[in-house]
Parts: C-alpha cells; sequence; structure tokens
C-alpha cells in the first residue's frame, strides 16, 4: 500500500517545516498552506487523502477549512493537530469533521500512524481526547435524549478509559480481550455519537469547562 | 494635515489657528470655501458693523466649529485674560459707536444678545476643548477652567435675566412661570455639551485605562515567565532534558494562565494532583501528563490519595526512562480513582523485596489506612500502572 498523501494546514511555517521534515519518509506530503484560503483551494486541487489541520488560524481557523473544503470534497479526512488543549476547541473542530485531534507534542513516528489510521478510516483519539469525551458524556443525562446518539455503551467508555490511561489501541485490545479491529470500531462509533449528538450539554460542558478549568 | 490633502478633497469646516488672526474662523471657512480669508474677513466685518450680527456670530463659530490642530490660541497665551479683555471693550466700543450711528435694532434683543453670546461662547468653547480628566482621581476639574465656565454661566443667565427685564416680563408676577423657564432652559443650553464631553471623556479614558492596564499585565507576565524561560534555555543548549523540562514548565505555566487559572491556591482534588504531576515532572525530568475527568472536593482521604499517586509518579519517573508517563483521574459519585502508567522496562510484582518502602508503604499502606485500595500490574516489558481507588 503506498504512504497516504497528507497535506499540511498551519500559519506558522516554521512549525509546517517541523512536521514536513518529522513525516519525511513516513508519508506523502503534497503541500502546506498558512491561511484558510490557500488550503481550501490547494487540497481541492491536490487531493490528499489526510489534511493535517491546525485548529487555530487567522480568518475562520480549522473548522472554517473544514466547512469550505466539505462542499466541494464531501470525503475528505481531516486529523486536527494543536497546540490548544482548551475542550470547546476541540469539541468544535471534532464536531466540524475532523477525525481524529492529536497535540503538537506527538512524536513524528506517532503522528504518522495516526495519519495511516486515519486515511484507514479510523478515528484518533489522544488521551486528553478520550478524557474530553468521557467527561462530555458522563452525569445526568436528559430523559428526550436518543441513547443511540446521546450515551455511550459501557464497552465504549472502557475503551476510552484505557485510551485516557495512556494505553495504545492494540495494547486496549489485548487489555480487554478483542480485537484491534473492534476497538477501533467502538472508537469510530464514538467520534460518531460526538459529531451527531444532538446532546446541547457537549457545547455547553466545553463552555463551563473553559470557564470553570 | 498638508495643503496638499487640504486641497484634494473638500476638507473638514475646522478652524484654521495656524493662519487665523484670531480664533481662525475666517481662516477655516475660506479654506473650506476655497477663497481666500480676505474675503471672509471683509464679510464678517460688514456683518459686525450692519448691526452687530456678525460678532456674535464670530463668537459662536469659535465656539461651535473644532479647531484644526486642537485648541490654541493664536493670540500669545500668557496675557489671555487681558487680550480677552481688551477684545471685550473694543467689541463694547464697536457696539456703542454702532448704536450711536443707529445701526441697530433695539437695546432689548441686543444686549441681551451680545452677553449671551458671550458667555456661550465660553462655556462652548470650554467643554469642547476641556481635555478628559487625565488623573486617576477621575472627575477632577482644573480651577481656572471651573472659573471661566462659571463666568460663562453666569453671563448667559444673566442675559436671560437682561432679556426678560428689559421685556416687562420679570414685573409681571405671572410670567415668574415663563422666567423660570427661560433660565432652566439657558441652564441646561449651558450645561448639556459640557456635561456629555465629560461622560464621554471618562468612558473613553477609562476604557484606555483598562486597556492599557492589561497589556502591561501581560507584558510584565511575559517578561517574567517566558523571556526568562528563553534566556535560559539559550543557556542551557549542551543538555537537551533540561531544555525539555523547562519548555514544557513554561508550556504549563503558560496554558495555566490562557485558561485563567493565574495561581490561585490548588483547592480541588484535580488541581491538588496536577499540581503534583507538575512537581515530579520539574523534580525528575521527565513529563508527566494528566487527564482527569470529573472533580472532587479535597478532604483528607483525596489528599491521600494525591500523596499516594504522587509517589507512583516519582516511581515511575525514575525507572520509566524518557518515555512519558500517563496519568488518568476519575472522580465520578462516591468513587475515584487514579492511574498512573509508565512504559519502562516494567518488573515482576512477586519478585520485590519486602523493604522496599516506597511501593509498600507510600502507596500501597498509605491507601489501606485510609479506606482505599491500590493495586501494581506490571510486567517485565510492558512498563507498569498502579491503580489508586478510593470509594467515600
Amino acid at each position: 500500500m503506498s504512504p497516504p498523501a497528507v497535506f499540511i494546514v498551519d500559519d506558522h511555517a516554521l512549525f509546517r517545516a517541523g512536521v514536513r521534515a518529522e513525516l519525511d519518509g513516513l508519508v506523502d506530503v503534497r503541500g502546506d498552506a498558512a491561511t484558510v484560503e490557500e488550503a481550501v483551494r490547494e487540497i481541492v486541487a491536490t487531493e490528499p487523502d489526510v489534511v493535517l489541520l491546525d485548529v487555530q488560524m487567522p480568518g475562520g481557523g480549522g473548522v472554517e477549512v473544514i466547512r469550505q473544503v466539505a462542499l466541494r470534497r464531501p470525503a475528505q479526512k481531516f486529523l486536527a493537530l494543536s497546540v490548544s488543549d482548551a475542550p470547546e476547541d476541540v469539541i468544535a473542530v471534532i464536531r466540524a469533521g475532523a477525525r481524529g485531534y492529536v497535540t503538537k507534542t506527538i512524536s513524528g513516528p506517532e503522528l504518522a500512524d495516526a495519519v495511516h489510521r486515519v486515511a484507514d478510516g479510523d478515528a484518533v483519539f489522544s488521551p486528553r481526547l478520550a478524557g474530553f469525551v468521557l467527561d462530555a458524556f458522563s452525569g445526568y443525562t436528559p430523559a428526550e435524549v436518543d441513547p443511540q446518539l446521546d450515551q455511550l455503551t459501557a464497552r465504549e467508555r472502557e475503551v476510552l478509559r484505557h485510551i485516557a490511561r495512556g494505553y495504545l489501541y492494540k495494547e486496549v485490545a489485548q487489555r480487554l480481550g478483542i480485537s484491534a479491529k473492534t476497538v477501533e470500531a467502538h472508537v469510530s462509533a464514538v467520534l460518531r455519537k460526538l459529531q451527531l449528538s444532538s446532546r446541547h450539554e457537549l457545547s455547553r460542558w466545553a463552555a463551563e469547562r473553559r470557564l470553570v478549568d | 494635515m498638508t495643503a496638499v490633502s487640504a486641497s484634494a478633497a473638500a476638507p473638514p469646516l475646522r478652524r484654521d489657528s495656524e493662519r487665523g488672526l484670531l480664533g481662525g474662523v475666517c481662516a477655516g471657512f475660506a479654506r473650506r470655501l476655497g477663497v481666500d480669508p480676505i474675503v471672509v474677513r471683509a464679510l464678517f466685518v460688514i456683518a459686525a458693523v450692519a448691526g452687530g450680527i456678525g460678532i456674535p456670530a464670530y463668537g459662536l463659530a469659535w465656539a461651535l466649529i473644532p479647531a484644526e490642530n486642537g485648541e490654541r490660541l493664536t493670540l500669545p497665551a500668557r496675557s489671555s485674560w487681558q487680550v480677552a479683555s481688551g477684545i471685550g471693550l473694543l467689541a463694547l466700543a464697536a457696539l456703542l459707536l454702532m448704536r450711536e450711528w443707529g445701526l441697530w435694532f433695539s437695546d432689548a434683543i441686543t444686549w441681551p444678545v451680545v452677553l449671551a453670546a458671550a458667555g456661550g461662547a465660553l462655556v462652548w468653547r470650554q467643554s469642547v476643548a476641556a481635555a478628559p480628566p487625565r488623573s486617576a482621581g477621575g472627575l477632577r476639574i482644573p480651577a481656572d477652567a471651573a472659573g471661566r465656565a462659571l463666568l460663562g454661566t453666569g453671563l448667559v443667565v444673566g442675559a436671560g435675566l437682561v432679556f426678560l427685564w428689559l421685556n416687562g416680563a420679570l414685573a409681571a408676577a405671572k410670567d415668574v412661570l415663563l422666567a423660570v423657564v427661560v433660565v432652566l432652559v439657558a441652564g441646561g443650553l449651558v450645561l448639556a455639551p459640557w456635561w456629555l464631553r465629560l461622560v464621554r471623556g471618562l468612558t473613553a479614558e477609562r476604557a484606555e485605562r483598562i486597556r492599557s492596564q492589561e497589556r502591561a499585565e501581560v507584558a510584565a507576565h511575559l517578561h517574567d515567565s517566558v523571556l526568562q524561560t528563553l534566556a535560559l534555555m539559550q543557556k542551557r543548549v549542551e543538555d537537551p532534558r533540561e531544555v525539555a523540562s523547562l519548555a514544557r514548565r513554561q508550556e504549563r505555566e503558560l496554558r495555566a494562565w490562557l485558561n485563567g487559572r493565574r495561581e490561585s491556591g490548588a483547592d480541588s482534588f484535580g488541581r491538588r494532583l496536577e499540581a503534583a504531576a507538575a512537581e515530579v515532572e520539574e523534580d525528575h525530568g521527565v513529563p508527566v501528563d494528566v487527564v482527569a475527568v470529573g472533580d472532587t472536593r479535597l478532604d483528607a482521604r483525596a489528599e491521600a490519595l494525591v500523596a499516594a499517586a504522587r509517589e507512583a509518579m516519582v516511581n515511575a519517573a525514575k525507572f520509566a526512562g524518557d518515555g512519558p508517563v500517563s496519568v488518568y483521574a476519575e472522580a465520578e459519585g462516591e468513587r475515584v480513582a487514579v492511574y498512573v502508567r509508565d512504559r519502562g522496562p516494567g518488573f515482576d510484582p512477586a519478585a520485590v523485596p519486602p523493604d522496599r518502602r516506597g511501593l509498600r508503604e507510600s502507596i500501597v499502606g498509605r491507601m489501606e489506612r485510609h479506606g482505599g485500595r491500590a493495586a501494581v500490574q506490571s510486567a517485565p516489558g510492558e512498563g507498569t500502572e498502579v491503580e489508586l481507588v478510593m470509594e467515600r
């Protein structure tokens, strides 16, 4: 299988160069862009498998890139890469359609691994994102919510807990006695719930946490 | 303001105090209309001679039209009172002369109008020119400004009274109401612009003060923290571990600051745990990542849990090598759990000698004394995870 084609969007030139260097030889870097406008144009033109997306950028940020690209390339896959670990940023970009969220301190090989997984259609949860999701879906659940979308199953919780504890997918699979594919299916299901849930607490939770935290 | 831009587009009507003779009114009009100032001045002189309208008109224009380059009297400021009284006397002489010649409406109109114009000019000028009070104490008006404002107010009110008196209104008791209304209106007229200016000035000044305070605070914080750390890092380039640890410490501090946490005391379980992780990270130079779900109040048992977790982190940092230590805390309902995991070489828990106090005493013993439990999972080559659970 040929390495996935990657496009890097970040307004810091230094950071783009760093990511390019780290991913060199591991994936096929198609190009990079510094602004929302340039990114949308180039992504549509170069048709990468995965877009590595900075969350905070002038002109609407990563969320705006996802929104505009989705109009022309609905199947485009995004992986958010950010220095921010503010819950509202994480939740916003995931709900906009990103397939995962990793922080910029991630190592080159780990990032390449995450890109491969997103290219394969899986979701990438960092321990912190798993923690956010557990936090967001915990507590009181209103009666009128759709349990299909607005609650996590016990198994999904267990998988997320292990990810939050720092276990890799294959380690989670081993510990829970399930296959790695099943773990990925659980994580993808959680991602879908996160994106589609009408659970209005999600946004409120993020906002409150920002205030309290 | 240059001559080029002034001629390019019609400039706004401003008094031109640079080229003006008195207040720059004529020069300002002239520039606005694109004619020679002498033409406008001639018109004003004619208006002044023919019925005296020109003089109050000039006074009003002076008061109402803002100056080009801030407020500046073209006459030497030092003797402004002398100059003002001179101008006043000259104007009076001109008026008397015109009265003598018969270029006059009537005493009952002209004198009050002249008085009111003079007073109004003084007050309006004052309020337009008054810089918003700069002192931190807030509303404070310079004494001489207050004096001038008072004088102007007196003149306007006096003009109203003179007008009423000359028209015989004051004599009739039934017209007292009218008198009061006229005085009130005059007072309102006098105070409104000044008050408006004051309020606007105060609001603008407060906003500016808050902004500059915030800027100063951010600058001070960045200087004390980020710049110091960057300098330190440049000195320690030969020690990458130290540099990484410095960068992480700074990052954590900056994040906390950006999130508005500042340096508030560690008053909840989650915060205390994060503080403990930060300490371990600094002492041992190994990154400790904390993910917390939920939070709880800090009681004696939660304190014990944090202390045990801290000991587990120290152990992990010692034996984990360079890899990060993952800490996951979960506070839900009556159950609080902390997992401390490293990716070090691992060990066989059964093979640990019983005298290894760190694990046995500080972690397991402490948890059990407080009604909790601790479990260690490890195998050679698979890292170690310490599980600490406290049920309330």
